[in-house]
């Protein structure tokens, strides 16, 4: 039976992982490699790695990470950040991730998916969509540019023609919930699952074993992602799944 | 030396990363004489049926690939390279496989609530005895990431198999040439004992 998938994300600058809130007041929390084989060992059953370095200069940065990560860590992981071409997905692909995530790339230029489906193949293209409940409650909104611009466009029908341009999985962040431990938006992720005939890959509020269990039962999503529940340790993967699979879900416990 | 073919075909880096770390001696080979010197073969493999085999047939490798198969040399096809040893496949159907194994690549059925491809960590069912899987429990989870499976003809040769809706056959062995639908070179612990007990042949 498929399992739900539980998913650290790492924040990189510099090939660093970090840690900090909403990207102010980052500190360093060490080496991608050693942390990437500690999820591994822990039970994550995939990662992401998303690069949030300022400078646009540090393409080998980045490459040189990945390829160290793919030697030594042997789980499916997926790089994002800064990717907008497709010589950028075979750099990054050939260096050893499994799959490449594009967010304000996709919004600014949607052929890049399709070039990079009809290239790569669509498992290797994630769609990161961050977005925010409308002030009239009516949907939500695809923000870019890290949550800081409205594209004014609707979340449902930007997720139906990113699959429909070849995107294999949806990476969805919900503005509202992110940073809140209140939850996943459940709603959201819901509404996006129920029109998405790819894998939803849940992002943004986790806080509790309950909110888990929440977004992969009622909202369906394929897959929960969090960054720094795990980082600091508040969770532990391994108890997380043990819970969920009592709880009633397929999980990979080893 | 175990040589890991490259023909174009994607996942080479993947493998090879997994054989150096269980320090092996690996080469990525593109010539016949490499393959036929080689003790063991890696086919791996991503991507349509039909560029596969296209890529693979434009690379001059078919005849050496079928006579270390006959020789009985051992051999692992991953993902694609599993699927090009059977008979052809619906994706692709107007280009034949190798026709080394008999059977077909099937599109996996979509029921109402499944996606597909067939992305994620799902658990094996092992036949006993089968090689691959010396040490490995019966219920051990491998990822896989496909929209067509390989609907072997003589069940004899299945290792083992999944359930997506309907049983998918995922592994076979018929006497030195073993095949993975899934990867093992992306499933941890257990891939790694997987890609172990083909290099401990």
């Amino acid at each position: 039976m498929l399992t739900k998938r539980i998913i650290p994300c790492l924040d990189i600058n510099n090939g660093r992982v970090v840690k900090g809130v909403n990207f102010v007041d980052l500190k360093d929390a060490g080496d991608p490699v050693q942390i990437a084989a500690a999820y591994d060992k822990a039970g994550a059953d995939e990662l992401v790695f998303l690069d949030i370095t300022a400078s646009s200069d540090n393409r080998d940065t980045v490459t040189d990470m990945v390829e160290k990560v793919a030697e030594n860590v042997f789980i499916p992981f997926t790089v994002g950040g800064g990717i907008r071409t497709v010589e950028d997905f075979r750099r990054l692909l050939r260096a050893g991730a499994d799959k490449i995530s594009i967010n304000s790339s996709a919004v600014n230029n949607p052929e890049l998916i399709g070039e990079a489906a009809r290239v790569f193949g669509s498992q290797c293209v994630v769609v990161a969509i961050d977005a925010k409940k409308r002030a009239d409650d009516s949907g939500w909104n695809v923000f870019i540019n890290g949550g800081r611009i409205d594209t004014g466009i609707d979340v449902i029908s930007w997720v139906k023609k990113t699959v429909a341009l070849g995107a294999g999985e949806i990476l969805l962040t919900s503005m509202d919930a992110d940073g809140t431990k209140a939850g996943y938006d459940v709603p959201l992720t819901r509404a996006v699952v129920k029109n998405c005939t790819v894998p939803v890959i849940a992002s943004g509020g986790a806080g509790t074993i309950k909110h888990f269990y929440d977004v992969l039962t009622n909202a369906k999503a394929d897959a929960a992602l969090a960054a720094s529940l795990f980082h600091y340790k508040e969770l532990e993967i391994v108890d997380l799944k043990e819970q969920l699979t009592q709880m009633g879900l397929y999980m990979r416990i080893s | 030396m175990v040589a890991v073919i490259d023909y174009n075909a994607g996942n080479l880096k993947s493998v090879c990363n997994l054989l150096k770390k269980l320090q092996t001696d690996a080469v990525v080979v593109k010539d016949a004489d490499s393959i036929r010197r080689a003790d063991k073969v890696i086919l791996p493999g991503v991507g349509a049926f039909g560029d596969a085999m296209t890529n693979l047939t434009q690379s001059g490798l078919i005849p050496v690939i079928g006579e270390v198969i006959a020789a009985n040399k051992p051999f692992l096809g991953i993902c694609v390279g599993l699927q090009l040893l059977f008979e052809g496949s619906e994706e692709d159907p107007d280009i034949a496989g190798l026709g080394i194994l008999s059977g077909q690549i099937r599109k996996i059925p979509d029921g109402s609530q499944l996606k597909i491809p067939h992305m994620g960590w799902n658990n094996l069912k092992i036949k006993t005895g089968a090689s691959l899987f010396q040490g490995i429990d019966n219920g051990a989870y491998v990822y896989f990431v496909h929209s067509y499976y390989p609907d072997v003809t003589d069940k004899d040769i299945v290792a083992a198999t999944t359930e997506y809706g309907i049983t998918l056959d995922v592994s076979i062995e018929r006497g030195n040439l073993f095949g993975c639908q899934f990867h093992p070179e992306k499933s941890g612990d257990i891939g790694a004992n997987i890609v172990q007990n083909f290099l401990d042949l």
